[in-house]
């Protein structure tokens, strides 16, 4: 009831919206039929629109990912969740998700709900003010943050979650938590703004957030069935397909540079590719430490774990790709890379986090953004304009103390608000599937369908499946060896 | 001697599993299998058009004991199996004429016996 109530309510708004007149859109054709669109505006706006797209099939990867990492009988249920939500985001971040995050205000953005009525873009939204790229352009890329952020909160509830809640919570996450946290962060808020933190395209602002929003919804959604034994001791739940989980890593990693270089926000100072280095450096490091983390604690080259460390070592070198130096890229992805399997194991101990996303996003992310006050080169804090060097520059540890304050304020304020939305969905809608539904599977029970048909349904009850040709006419047998003359030497 | 053959849901194997090897029968081999029976079929849902099956996926266990610990085997099974629900499965019992062990060509009852190694397995 209460969704059919609010999807009426947005929909109500979304048409009165289309009702009135984009000002900017409408400034920037009358500009360009003039003759005087600046040709910078071109340039940087294509760039923020492919990185956007470059961070928009980041959903396939968060897809593969989880799909690699669940059982068979869960695949087909993340297809549809990842489409759900990233659909909902779309929407309320326009509606209001954008001018909440990147309006003006020390609190929360107030400027520019349904990306209309903002007046001059360049003011409206002056924290992204530093490049002219068009605001549509602007908005593309920051929405698909923000649908980056909500795709991390479900990596820990695979397998076990109600469908219900995605769409209940990513509500929520695309209009206030996210847009609020952010806003703080990387929006022209108080933690940038009034204490110069440093988050260049947001270990905390995207990563930790959706970290965040994992744990608040594990600790209320509990383990898998079976995950833990009687004694409490964690068993081995194998995902059923380790390629789709590579490709979902290597489909990340090339979004990566969409997400750390486009946050930029334009071509025009060169800047991008070097952010492009950085980024690659350190999750080239983050995979090898990984590997051999692993290795040294199971002695196993451990498949998961050199795919999870790539992605823990590019969560930490987001909030550091635009304020460091390439050396300090190795070196924040190989911290991150160790990280990696030691987070995995000792979480796993207590709690079932299915694809390792409180370590890679979560625990990497705090890595990631304290490593600025480490690290940060004091002429590009100077550049981007917030905060100062790092420790190993200045020999203070005041901008590292800025960074734990941002992470301490970010993860306190978005599991909280995380917390207490799960807790009302779990005391009235319900968190988790029956125990009958979880054994056969959310594919079947939550979607009536079957992920992998073939591998559920016997070939003799589907209809037109011959198991072989018959055998009677002559057919040549393939198995039948075959004479090779031998040529003569 | 005589073969146990069930038929038995998914979740309940583990639990017969544990069970008969601390009582000493380590000794089972099981496949997964379809078939049907009183328990209706899964109606499955692509896209508008429907279709059901009505073979449904079980546990096949089957192990071959002395005739004096069909009653213990048995009774383990039951135990276990036992959801109350349709679909909860049978049990059949039949009769082995022979009996032999490949690695030393023993036959008769004692080849069905577990290994001193097993037992030690069972102890920990």
């Amino acid at each position: 009831m209460t969704l059919r109530r609010l999807s009426g309510g947005l929909a109500c708004a979304a048409a009165l919206a289309l009702l009135l007149p984009a000002a900017a859109s409408a400034d920037t054709l009358d500009a360009a039929v003039n003759g005087a669109l600046p040709e910078s505006v071109a340039i940087n706006s294509i760039w923020v629109v492919v990185a956007a797209l470059l961070v928009i099939f980041m959903q396939a990867g968060f897809a593969f990912l989880e799909i690699g990492f669940s059982r068979g009988k869960n695949a087909g249920t993340v297809v549809a969740k990842i489409l759900t939500n990233f659909s909902i985001a779309a929407l309320l971040y326009w509606a209001v998700g954008f001018a909440f995050a990147f309006g003006n205000g020390d609190l929360i953005g107030s400027s520019g709900f349904f990306l209309i009525n903002y007046g001059d873009p360049q003011e409206a939204f002056a924290v992204m003010g530093l490049s002219d790229a068009t605001i549509e352009s602007k908005w593309l890329f920051q929405f698909s943050f923000c649908a980056v952020s909500l795709a991390i909160v479900w990596g820990t509830t695979l397998e076990r979650i109600k469908f219900g809640v995605y769409v209940i919570y990513a509500v929520v996450f695309a209009a206030l938590i996210y847009p609020i946290g952010s806003h703080w962060v990387f929006g022209g808020g108080w933690l940038q703004n009034n204490l110069g933190m440093q988050d260049f395209a947001g270990s905390t602002a995207v990563h930790l957030i959706g970290a965040t929003g994992a744990l608040a919804v594990l600790l209320l959604l509990g383990p898998r069935r079976g995950k833990f034994d009687g004694d409490g001791k964690p068993r081995a739940i194998p995902g059923h397909n380790m390629p789709l989980f590579g490709l979902g890593v290597l489909i990340l990693w090339l979004g990566w540079f969409g997400f750390n270089s486009g946050s930029t926000l334009g071509a025009l100072d060169g800047r991008f590719p070097e952010v492009a280095m950085v980024t690659l450096l350190a999750a080239g490091s983050g995979v090898l430490f990984s590997i051999l983390t692993a290795y040294w604690k199971t002695r196993a080259i451990d498949i998961g774990m050199a795919g999870n460390g790539a992605i823990g070592a590019l969560v930490g070198i987001t909030a550091g790709s635009g304020y460091v130096e390439p050396w300090a890229g190795v070196i924040i992805g190989a911290i991150a890379g160790t990280i990696v399997p030691l987070g995995v194991y000792a979480i796993d101990k207590r709690i079932d986090d299915p694809v390792g996303a409180l370590t890679a996003h979560g625990l990497c992310g705090i890595w990631g953004t304290l490593a600025c006050g480490l690290f940060t080169s004091p002429r590009l804090a100077e550049y981007n304009g917030f905060g100062e060097g790092g420790l190993v520059y200045t020999g203070s540890f005041g901008q590292l103390g800025t960074q734990a304050l941002g992470v301490v304020v970010v993860f306190a304020f978005v599991f909280t608000l995380s917390f207490v939305t799960f807790f009302i969905i779990k005391k009235t809608y319900g968190l988790r599937v029956s125990e009958e539904e979880e054994e056969a599977g959310l594919d079947i029970t939550e979607h009536g369908m079957y992920g992998y048909p073939e591998q559920f349904i016997p070939a003799p009850e589907l209809i037109g499946y011959a198991t072989a040709p018959h055998g009677s006419r002559d057919i040549p047998s393939p198995a039948r060896p075959v004479q090779r003359e031998v040529a003569a030497s | 001697m005589k073969k146990i053959e069930a038929f038995i849901r998914h979740e309940s194997f583990e639990p017969i599993r544990m069970e008969l090897l601390a009582l000493g029968f380590p000794s089972l081999t099981i496949s997964e299998v379809k078939g049907s029976g009183r328990q209706k079929g899964v109606t499955e849902r692509y896209r508008g058009a429907e279709l059901t099956n009505y073979l449904r996926p079980k546990v096949k266990l089957e192990c071959v004991v002395a005739t004096s610990d069909v009653e213990t085997v048995v009774a383990t099974i039951l135990k276990h199996a036992r959801s109350g629900s349709i679909g909860d499965g049978k049990v059949f019992v039949m009769a082995v004429e022979e009996a032999y062990r490949i690695r030393t060509g023993e036959s008769g009852e004692e080849t069905l016996q577990a290994h001193p190694e097993a037992a030690v397995e069972v102890a920990r």
